[in-house]
């Protein structure tokens, strides 16, 4: 079992008694924390473990969220209703996301990113002016449907259901990371140039990574509107797109469980110091600078690096003689 | 099978109006070791990157083993079988040693797209990446950084790596530059051992590099040849003097 998985597994047992302590936690918080949590670690598949910073992930939240959420209001009394509804959102992620990564994929650096902003705007705009997404007014009052013949109207049921959810979406994400797919991405992380010189075509894995993020940015997407019974232009806005840099910079960008804890200190942030109003921008912002400033690996990162420093304090002598030793196998050859 | 691996015939590459490589009529012996030197500017590197497809040509041909290969993308002539090294190393700093080998192995498993499986599937790559790593001398290191490793070694992973995909043709873009010099001779020696079997091509510097391995020795200058031939016929030759004391306006 890898730690990974054991980690996980001691999540989703203290998310299990969550509803029988309202007092302390609410639900809906922690399922908000959820569907933020997986969008995040879906940004960090591109950021983290390839290399490309997309300023798009709102416009695969939002337009997965406006199709599950029309499909609902549509066909939500159907028993099939919720599952198809739900797949049909993440497959428009993964064509919004075919389309956009597709051209933005012929520039590198800042070029593709801003392609990337620029596109997820088009959407934007297509979200205000289609009668289907309610423009200004978004959609509301959602119906959850039911899964298996669970009623997902009670907020318990609906719960448990977005705690499974969550933890496939993020074993899946961990999965892509550690598959021999993930290790080609990281190798075009790492060098481009040298990679295509192995014979990979880098296009073809950054396109495919790109498309896989976001269809998990549209999973976590279909599950928030379920969730909140609710899609908004806030969801397909620059706005949630920057949000995710920030939740994925505070917790450790390249790291697994990082973008979890940034998604959890942002949406806690937001939830709990709400009553202060727009300070909270303000609060935000300060921990950003402090985050860039002073530990730029994030939480996580900062937390992995300083364990294998003292990891590499305990045997760091014989590794450096190996370093300084002339091979001695390439010489006797 | 043809005598030469590789020709080119009148490559050209014009950067707007200024030509880089001019009409060059170039070929390499199967299992020779060839170098291309020159002075600075000569177009030695811009001429490699026509090879290995960084930049596409605006006029001329590229055969590889008699196959028309001027217009296929860089992965495809790397799949082919012609694989490159880079003038500053290339390695994946993030992975470790092994790791790196096992990317240029993992090609052949034909999983590379395969999302869904688990990183597992790659350990029966293991012992084969060792192995490599052994035979150069990095056997010691694999669970190391790439990062963390001297100039000297990264350089030596990047042949290992290389080795892995078990390349025909090998293009090494200054193989020994910025080498301290026990690791030249390392370097050299791993060359002379890996060239069996396989063709080279090198741009190098080091002239002692180039006596002592090449065969084959093509000048260029101004983005033409201006000789070709052994060693001592190269070196003899009044023009190649006369481009590198800097005094020929041929």
């Amino acid at each position: 079992m890898s730690n990974t998985f054991k980690i996980v597994l001691v999540l989703v047992g203290l998310a299990l008694v969550v509803p029988f302590v309202p007092g302390l936690i609410y639900p809906v918080f922690v399922m908000k924390v959820m569907c933020y949590g997986l969008f995040a670690c879906a940004f960090n598949l591109l950021l983290g473990f390839t290399g490309l910073v997309s300023f798009a992930h709102a416009a695969f939240l939002g337009s997965a969220g406006y199709v599950t959420g029309a499909l609902m209001i549509r066909f939500g009394n159907h028993p099939l209703g919720m599952p198809a509804a739900f797949a049909a959102g993440v497959a428009a992620a993964a064509l919004v996301g075919l389309a956009i990564g597709g051209l933005a994929i012929r520039r590198r650096g800042i070029y593709f990113a801003m392609i990337t902003l620029a596109l997820s705007q088009i959407v934007y705009f297509l979200a205000v002016q289609f009668r289907w997404t309610g423009g200004e007014d978004g959609l509301q009052g959602i119906p959850r449907g039911s899964l298996f013949g669970l009623d997902l109207s009670s907020d318990t049921v609906m719960y448990y259901v977005t705690l499974a959810l969550f933890a496939a979406g993020f074993l899946f994400v961990d999965r892509v990371v550690h598959s021999p797919f993930g290790q080609i991405l990281q190798a075009v992380r790492d060098n481009e140039a040298r990679a295509t010189s192995l014979g990979y075509d880098t296009d073809r894995f950054k396109r495919l990574a790109f498309v896989i993020s976001a269809a998990v940015a549209g999973y976590a997407g279909a599950m928030k509107a379920l969730v909140f019974q609710l899609v908004s232009l806030n969801d397909v806005s620059l706005h949630t797109s920057t949000e995710v840099v920030l939740m994925t910079l505070l917790g450790g960008v390249g790291t697994i469980f990082g973008p979890l804890l940034g998604a959890g200190l942002v949406v806690g942030l937001q939830n709990y110091l709400a009553t202060i109003g727009d300070l909270v921008t303000v609060v935000i912002g300060l921990i950003f600078i402090v985050c860039v400033s002073f530990f730029r690996r994030g939480i996580v990162g900062e937390f992995l690096h300083l364990r294998r420093r003292r990891a590499e304090r305990h045997k760091r002598r014989p590794v450096r003689n190996a370093t300084r030793d002339p091979a001695p196998a390439a010489e006797a050859a | 099978m043809a005598e030469h691996a590789l020709v080119t015939e009148g490559l050209t590459k014009a950067f707007g109006g200024f030509t880089a490589v001019r009409g060059v009529d170039f070929a390499v012996r199967r299992h020779a070791i060839h170098a291309l030197i020159g002075p600075n500017g000569a177009g030695k590197t811009t001429f490699f990157n026509l090879l290995t497809k960084v930049h596409t040509p605006t006029g001329g041909r590229i055969l590889y083993e008699g196959t028309d290969i001027t217009h296929e993308s860089a992965a495809a002539i790397a799949r082919r079988g012609i694989v490159r090294s880079f003038q500053i190393s290339a390695t994946f700093p993030h992975m470790s040693v092994r790791d790196n080998v096992r990317v240029a192995l993992q090609r052949r498993l034909g999983t590379q797209y395969a999302f869904w499986r688990s990183i597992r599937s790659l350990s029966v790559l293991d012992d084969e990446a060792m192995a490599l790593l052994s035979d150069v001398g990095l056997a010691d290191s694999a669970e190391a950084n790439a990062a963390d490793l001297s100039y000297g070694r990264k350089r030596t992973l990047e042949i290992a790596t290389t080795l892995a995909l078990d390349p025909p043709l090998l293009l090494l873009d200054e193989p020994t530059q910025g080498m301290a010099i026990d690791d030249v001779d390392r370097i050299k020696r791993l060359i002379r051992r890996i060239a069996v079997g396989r063709t080279i091509l090198m741009v190098e510097h080091n002239m002692s590099v180039v006596a002592d391995l090449c065969d084959t020795i093509t000048v260029l200058q101004r983005g033409e040849i201006l000789a070709q031939g052994s060693y001592d016929a190269v070196s003899a030759d009044p023009g190649v003097k006369a481009a590198y004391l800097g005094g020929g306006h041929a």
